[in-house]
């Protein structure tokens, strides 16, 4: 019987690819909206700052943003966890401590996103 | 399975291709952005928070080595997004090849580099 990966995002390697892309396309998107935005405000005062984030499809494109962010840090964490963080490389408490960075990592993408829903629905 | 087998991929003992440096920036860049991540949340909270603390960001902002860090985030964010806009052109089978991919790397390097140099005119011009 196979062995079931267990901290991956998606639960399988494909489902995990296509959530890494997806998640890409909406954290450049919004990337190159933002810094696009800011260059076009040289002079940007704190109520156009404001006004920006307290309009809806503004919020909703943050939190999208905020969300593809987590899960793509997620996955590409895991990658690289599980490439260095390894019995081969570091020895026999390597898996022990892979499983503590993996929670410690998961346990910050969601303090993120809470964070982030606050800050952008306090206002 | 026996897990004392022999392992023939040791890097440090291998030459690795402009892919290979490539790639390992990719997943630098990326634990790095990480590693900021609470810091680019704290500008956004900081920048909404109050009209005070919007001003007290930009004067933050300002100073000299914050401008260095800044400068830094950019170059980190900069150099992911076009390292994997290259992942994405690849999985839609365009460079694929042994010569393709080290275009690709060179290409990556190359506007990686006028991104950052950009990067760097915007924040101190």
């Amino acid at each position: 019987m196979a062995v079931k990966p267990v901290t991956n995002l998606g639960r399988s390697g494909l489902s995990d690819w296509l959530i890494q892309r997806v998640s890409a396309v909406v954290i450049a998107l919004y990337t190159l909206w933002l810094i696009g935005y800011l260059l076009s405000h040289p002079d940007l005062t704190y109520a156009q700052w404001a006004g920006l984030h307290q309009y809806f499809p503004m919020r909703l494109f943050s939190l999208l943003a905020v969300l593809a962010m987590a899960a793509h840090a997620w996955i590409g964490l895991w990658a690289v966890l599980t490439d260095y963080v390894t019995v081969r490389l570091m020895g026999g408490r390597a898996t022990a401590l892979r499983v503590l960075l993996q929670v410690g990592m998961v346990g910050a993408l969601l303090a993120y996103v809470i964070w982030a829903v606050d800050i952008l629905w306090r206002g | 399975m026996n897990d004392k087998r022999p392992v023939n991929l040791d890097i440090r003992t291998i030459q690795l291709p402009i892919t290979a440096y490539v790639s390992i920036l990719h997943r630098v860049s990326g634990v790095a952005l990480f590693g900021v991540a609470g810091l680019m949340l704290w500008m956004l909270d900081q920048s909404l928070r109050s009209e005070a603390s919007f001003d007290g960001l930009k004067a933050i902002l300002a100073s000299g080595w914050c401008k260095l860090v800044l400068w830094a985030m950019l170059s980190a964010v900069a150099y992911h997004l076009v390292a994997g806009i290259r992942h994405l052109i690849m999985d839609l089978g365009v460079g694929e090849t042994l010569k393709g991919g080290v275009l690709g790397a060179r290409l990556v390097l190359i506007v990686t580099a006028i991104l950052i140099a950009l990067a760097g005119v915007w924040i101190w011009q």
